[in-house]
């Protein structure tokens, strides 16, 4: 038996400890968040973070991940409470069919982590492992844009609370 | 009282305790079958606008509950393109209620009219017609029920969200008044509408209403359905098109963890397994037992145009004399080749589809745009009863036309019905769509044209060559699946959607006004790979060969290019979007540097829906000839304008799409097989590559019709490129796509 950390929960699995982490997720745990896109880790489709970092959940396995640390769409936020990524992929109505969203929202989210105030050239880097196929791609620079105000906003609140 | 009070809906007197309508629908085929059948009223009018002409009857589109509910029936699906909006809010705006009153009932074939296939850029256009006039019809008719039953003049009625209020202030709601009475009446195709300057839904870029669900992980696609017991499938397909699988020892594969069922029939290959890795291992090791004999090797794609060109072909002249117009003497000619490879919808999420067969009744959810077209053929394959066959559309990632939908709709059908009551899930794998998806065609386009001295357009030669573009099922033989089981089905002969849509000759017949325009058509039934709707069929082409050539034309009379267009459009509003566009581009303004260059184009949509011009600039690498694209601005009339940021998505989506295909795509393929199939093999845009920026000019045109918007970019934004790619290194690049090492030939001369 396996036991992951996803979304601040634990999650015992029995499966075949080669599983790559999307099954697991999708199928065990229900989570729709990260999708099967191409499982060669070439569309980004089905990322996720493990401590922050993003990772290709259609390619690594449980295995690797008993001691990481995973976040999925879903560890962001709710359709209620939207996380700040999130909100602003919904203000700046950044998707078409919206599969490869989630991904871009994770990439995204790890970007914001290290670096708030990430500028265009930054952005479309982080971004580069991801797909798009309607399109969406200049509304998702804006949503990014749009979310790293907000991360500044609540980094510098939270500076001035501890101060 | 006015026409509209006198008319009379009939009561119901089945009708239980006089409820709701909806008891009427309990049993849900009969919903479907009382909608489509004979006329208490009147026959199916083909004069009533949009899908009215084939579903005429008011319960087809709208159903009021007692409790005011209201439920809204479209045959089109939901493919990313906002339609559950839009179509939501067309109908609030003429019913008079608030929009998140409305629930929307999209293709299902228990549910919902048969609207064939959702594509064309035809969802406005029909569907959106339809319940433009059922809603603005109902809305009127219980005006005049309420009118009846207050005894006052419908005039002194009005409407708020739902509740039709007397000057007297007594009210009735909608739910109060239908209850007990048949919505089952031909919807009169005088329908009154308020004043577009009056609405206050459509024409507002209402936030798509799936969107939040989808950005946080909330189930939205058919590839997040989980029915209780469902287990998974893989399928293996052969090696290449018309393979026989000689030999198969399965006694390894069905020892496998988890591994419930090795579905094999003839040439179709699959398995079921308890968990999802268990199908994919057990298809790997499938895979490695199975030994495909024969088959039908694939000409190489390096002379792929010329292997087309001499295949028989179907040739009509479809504008202009049946001769080839010389030019006049002194004229300067132009001649160019333009050429397209084929290339790929591909979805970001390969096919997906669940099937359950129980009872003998079999259920598919699929993320098919036509589940009444695939539901005929599923029920031909499978030698059942259609009413026995249940399609239900649920989204999948975006399909841009005819890819995997379909088959592996075909495939879940198969595999449900080898291992009954359990629903069976299948997903393709990257591979599977990639090489059995069907393309969009390779074409060839030769142009040949003069301008006279005095800067006018002398003589208009236009050929295309093209394998099909709609091959979709139709017939269970255009079902991949249904080819490789025993008594293979054939694939019916493909044929060519006529003008003026057109399909292989979609935009080919210029707009501009060219005396005698010739335009010739060679359509190529045999397919030496398989093809068929890719968005926008074959205008992409047409339009990037026919932009490209007025541009070469405007070249060689040495006038602006935008000038040059204006000359020759008559229609004010094709005029409109070029001159906005030309504006906000500061066309006459823009500054020139080295490697830079600027490219304009314009199409109305199969010279019928929407009116789109594309302005560009970018920046090409003398070193690399690697193209930066730098900033593209477009205008898009599509009439009524129901959501314009619905519209902006589409279009700014279609042109980034369009720059993908023009700057990178192309199917590799030899002897033994297609060679793209992944993302390393096919590389389409990523983030590093995208324009700068797309500014989206949307033109209202209140009370026009709606015409269709999904694909009016494609083809101007790849000519403009073209255009573009051409005023920056002074050199024309006439083959798709524009690969650096295309723009590094070209440059040398």
């Amino acid at each position: 038996m396996i036991t992951l950390r996803v979304n601040g929960s634990t999650f015992d699995t029995d499966s075949d400890p080669e599983t790559p982490l999307l099954y697991v997720l999708r199928n065990e745990m229900e989570l729709n968040g990260a999708k099967f896109g191409c499982g060669l880790g070439q569309c980004g489709s089905c990322t996720v973070l493990a401590d922050n970092r993003p990772i290709f959940s259609c390619l690594t396995p449980i295995a690797m991940l008993s001691e990481r640390e995973i976040t999925t769409l879903e560890g962001l936020g709710s359709i209620d409470d939207p996380g700040p990524v999130q909100r602003a992929f919904i203000e700046e109505q950044a998707a078409q069919c919206g599969y490869c969203i989630p991904g871009m929202i994770m990439r995204a989210h790890a970007l914001l982590l290290q670096n708030s105030a990430p500028d265009e050239a930054a952005i479309r880097e982080a971004l580069e492992p991801s797909l798009c196929r309607c399109g969406t791609h200049l509304r998702i620079l804006r949503a990014v844009h749009r979310a790293s105000d907000g991360f500044q906003e609540q980094t510098s609140a939270a500076g001035e609370s501890t101060q | 009282m006015n026409a509209l009070g006198q008319l009379k809906f009939p009561r119901r007197s089945l009708l239980k305790g006089g409820g709701a309508l909806v008891l009427y629908f309990a049993i849900s085929p009969a919903r479907v079958l009382l909608a489509q059948e004979g006329a208490p009223t009147a026959a199916p009018s083909a004069e009533l606008p949009g899908s009215l002409s084939e579903y005429p009857f008011l319960d087809a589109w709208i159903r009021i509950d007692s409790d005011d509910t209201i439920t809204v029936f479209t045959g089109k699906a939901e493919l990313g393109q906002g339609i559950r909006t839009a179509l939501t809010q067309v109908a609030a705006e003429q019913l008079k209620v608030d929009f998140p009153r409305i629930k929307l009932l999209t293709a299902d074939t228990a549910q919902t009219p048969n609207e064939g296939y959702t594509a064309a850029s035809h969802s406005m256009e029909k569907s959106g017609t339809a319940i433009l006039h059922a809603a603005a019809y109902l809305r009127r008719t219980i005006i005049g029920l309420a009118a009846e039953e207050l005894g006052v003049a419908a005039d002194n009625l009005k409407v708020e969200d739902g509740i039709v209020v007397s000057s007297a202030g007594e009210r009735r709601s909608y739910g109060q008044l239908v209850s007990g009475r048949s919505l089952h009446v031909t919807v009169n195709d005088q329908s009154e509408f308020f004043a577009p300057d009056s609405y206050t839904v459509m024409g507002q870029s209402v936030p798509r209403v799936d969107i939040p669900g989808k950005l946080t992980g909330k189930p939205s696609y058919v590839h997040d359905l989980r029915l209780g017991g469902m287990v998974h499938a893989r399928i293996v397909r052969p090696p290449r098109r018309g393979a026989r699988l000689a030999k198969l020892d399965t006694s390894e594969v069905d020892r496998m963890p988890g591994v419930l069922r090795v579905v094999r029939d003839s040439n179709y290959l699959g398995v079921i397994a308890e968990g999802e890795f268990q199908a994919i291992k057990a298809m790997q090791a499938l895979q490695a037992a199975a030994q495909w004999e024969g088959g039908t090797s694939l000409p190489s794609d390096t002379d792929i145009y010329g292997h087309l060109m001499q295949l028989p072909a179907d040739i009509s002249v479809i504008n202009g004399p049946q001769t080839p117009q010389s030019p006049p003497e002194g004229a300067k000619i132009v001649e160019a080749t333009y050429t397209r490879p084929y290339q790929m919808h591909g979805s970001i999420g390969p096919s997906c589809a669940v099937g359950l067969f129980q009872n003998d009744q079999l259920t598919i959810w699929s993320h098919t745009q036509g589940v009444y077209p695939d539901r005929a053929a599923i029920a031909e394959m499978t030698g059942m009863d259609e009413q026995s066959v249940h399609l239900i559309h649920m989204e999948g990632a975006g399909c841009y036309g005819h890819n995997g939908a379909d088959d592996a709709a075909a495939d879940a059908a198969l595999l449900a019905r080898a291992l009954p009551d359990r629903p069976v899930r299948i997903q393709w794998m990257r591979d599977h769509e990639h090489q059995w998806e069907p393309y969009g065609s390779a074409m060839i386009v030769r142009a040949k044209g003069s301008v006279s001295g005095t800067g006018d357009i002398s003589s208009w030669n236009y050929e295309v060559w093209s394998n099909p573009h709609t091959t979709r099922p139709g017939p269970a033989g255009n079902l991949l699946p249904a080819q490789l089981i025993s008594g293979a089905f054939k694939p019916e002969a493909p044929t060519n959607i006529p003008q003026p849509a057109g399909g292989a000759d979609r935009n080919a017949v210029p707009e501009y006004r060219i005396p005698n325009a010739r335009v010739v058509e060679h359509f190529i039934a045999e397919m030496p790979l398989r093809t068929s709707a890719l968005r926008s069929l074959g205008a992409y082409m047409n339009v990037f060969a026919l932009e490209s050539f007025v541009d070469e034309l405007a070249l060689a009379a040495g006038v602006d290019p935008v000038e040059f267009r204006l000359a020759r459009l008559e229609d004010p509003r094709a005029r409109h979007v070029v001159t906005t566009v030309a504006d906000a581009f500061d066309w006459t303004g823009w500054k020139r540097e080295p490697g830079r260059g600027r490219g304009f184009a314009y199409a109305r949509y199969k010279n019928l829906a929407a009116y789109c011009a594309v302005a560009i600039d970018l920046d090409v690498d003398r070193a690399t000839g690697r193209i930066k694209l730098g900033s593209a601005v477009a205008a898009c009339d599509s009439g009524q304008a129901v959501n314009p940021d619905g519209i902006r998505n589409q279009i700014e989506g279609g042109l980034v799409q369009s720059a993908s295909w023009t700057l990178f795509e192309q199917v590799h393929f030899n002897a033994d097989g297609v060679q793209s199939v992944d993302w390393a093999g096919y590389p389409i845009m990523r983030f590093p590559s995208v324009p700068a920026a797309v500014e989206v000019h949307v033109v209202d045109r209140p009370g026009e019709p709606f015409l269709g918007t999904g694909e009016a970019s494609q083809g101007p934004a790849a000519a403009a490129i073209a255009n573009a790619v051409a005023d920056a290194i002074g050199a024309r690049i006439r083959d798709l796509p524009l690969l650096p090492e295309r723009v590094r030939t070209a440059m040398r001369g």
